[in-house]
């Protein structure tokens, strides 16, 4: 029997991803959850020496896309709400509510790239391969994600933060 | 000098520009504000995004979830009990892990304990074993320290063939937490775990511990407790510490 890789050292990521993914601390951690109990039963299927985090996270957003699908109905009146017209004041509310609530708004195609390219840093390819599209196709939906966040928190200083990069 | 496209500012966002190219479009937005005012609010998404998101890292990881990386697939009516237990803390993933049992022993020994767990969820990062880099040390150290709440100091460990690679913030039980990461040139990587120590906490001189392979040497000096983490041998990470806390003891 070969060496089952540990998949604790993964554990800290895909709970970070899954909890901007889903802005909920208990349906994140579900996700997580059915990950690493796909990946347990599926671990025969992945190469030894390849990307176990790329997997990891391909499993995840099957996983993700799956539940989307099942709850679509449910969230088109949010979806609708998306495209009203924001008056100045009320932008800068949503700026203060910070940034969650932005990504909440974001389609969730553009937010997982968003997350993946920005949070999870990686690169333009590896994050094709996770969402299973071309990287032309990651770079449009970054693009879009990128804007559309940047409509969102207008007027919110730029960099308010200490960290750097 | 050639046009910029909309995917080089992207690629110059997220750091993956070759060098000569990242030059190249530094210059472009230098003469181009309104591109340059995108770029700069997009570099403050991904800043926000590491900002909102960056203290899952460190959570207490749930016990449901430390048993799904174990174990076969749970059936679910187990699956909906272990759902509900309570948050895992710090000390049982050091447990569950097989990092020595939690509850016993003084308080430096989980100091020991929670530096070998963060040491060991960390270091194997190939791309991003840090938040901050060492490129920008002062923001690092500037960042760190007023999180962690006392004058930090990343300690030089150059004359032992280690650099700086940069640092994180993590939470602990007594507070925010600093983490420095050394790399030396064939990728060996040790830790420098910094906290607020718990109030009873006596001054200790050194101590080693070995927590699942992984030497720590620590010690509490005033209101801080100070671990080395590293799996290069006893030897070597003594000599580190030995250096750390020449460096960083209060003089």
């Amino acid at each position: 029997m070969r060496t089952r890789p540990d998949l604790i050292e993964h554990l800290p990521r895909l709970r970070r991803y899954a909890r901007a993914l889903t802005g909920d601390i208990n349906r994140a951690d579900d996700l997580v959850q059915d990950t690493l109990e796909r990946a347990l039963a599926k671990l025969d299927l992945w190469q030894p020496g390849s990307d176990l985090r790329a997997w990891l996270f391909t499993l995840m957003h099957n996983l993700f896309v799956n539940q989307i699908r099942i709850k679509r109905p449910q969230e088109t009146v949010m979806e609708e709400a998306l495209d009203e017209p924001v008056s100045g004041g009320q932008m800068e509310a949503l700026a203060a509510r910070d940034i969650h609530a932005a990504l909440a708004r974001l389609p969730e195609e553009q937010r997982e790239v968003l997350l993946l390219v920005g949070l999870e840093q990686f690169g333009y390819a590896e994050a094709a391969q996770v969402l299973g599209v071309p990287t032309g196709t990651v770079m449009s939906r970054l693009s879009r994600a990128r804007e559309r966040m940047r409509q969102m928190l207008a007027g919110e200083p730029a960099v308010k933060l200490k960290l750097v990069i | 000098m050639t046009d910029v496209h909309e995917h080089e500012l992207h690629a110059y966002v997220d750091g993956t520009l070759p060098e000569a190219r990242r030059l190249e479009v530094e210059a472009w937005l230098a003469a181009h504000p309104a591109d340059a005012a995108r770029v700069q609010d997009w570099i403050g998404q991904n800043q926000s995004l590491h900002a909102a998101f960056d203290s899952v890292l460190n959570e207490p990881l749930p016990l449901n979830l430390v048993r799904a990386t174990r174990r076969p697939a749970l059936p679910v009516p187990f699956k909906a009990m272990a759902a509900t237990l309570a948050m895992l803390v710090t000390g049982l993933i050091g447990y569950a892990i097989g990092l020595g049992s939690p509850g016993q022993g003084p308080a430096p020994v989980y100091l020991a304990r929670d530096a070998a767990i963060a040491h060991a969820v960390f270091s194997p990062e190939a791309r991003h074993p840090v938040e901050v880099d060492a490129a920008h040390a002062d923001h690092l150290v500037a960042w760190l320290s007023k999180r962690v709440g006392t004058q930090l100091q990343a300690p030089d460990f150059s004359a032992q063939g280690f650099e700086l690679l940069g640092g994180r913030l993590l939470t602990g039980e007594t507070g925010p937490v600093a983490q420095f990461m050394y790399q030396d040139k064939i990728e060996r990587r040790v830790t420098l775990y910094v906290r607020r120590a718990v109030a009873d906490n006596k001054e200790t001189t050194f101590r080693h511990a070995t927590e699942n392979g992984v030497d720590v040497f620590y010690w509490i000096d005033g209101d801080f407790g100070y671990a080395l983490s590293g799996q290069i041998g006893r030897q070597a990470i003594q000599k580190l510490a030995d250096a750390a806390y020449a460096q960083l003891v209060t003089r």
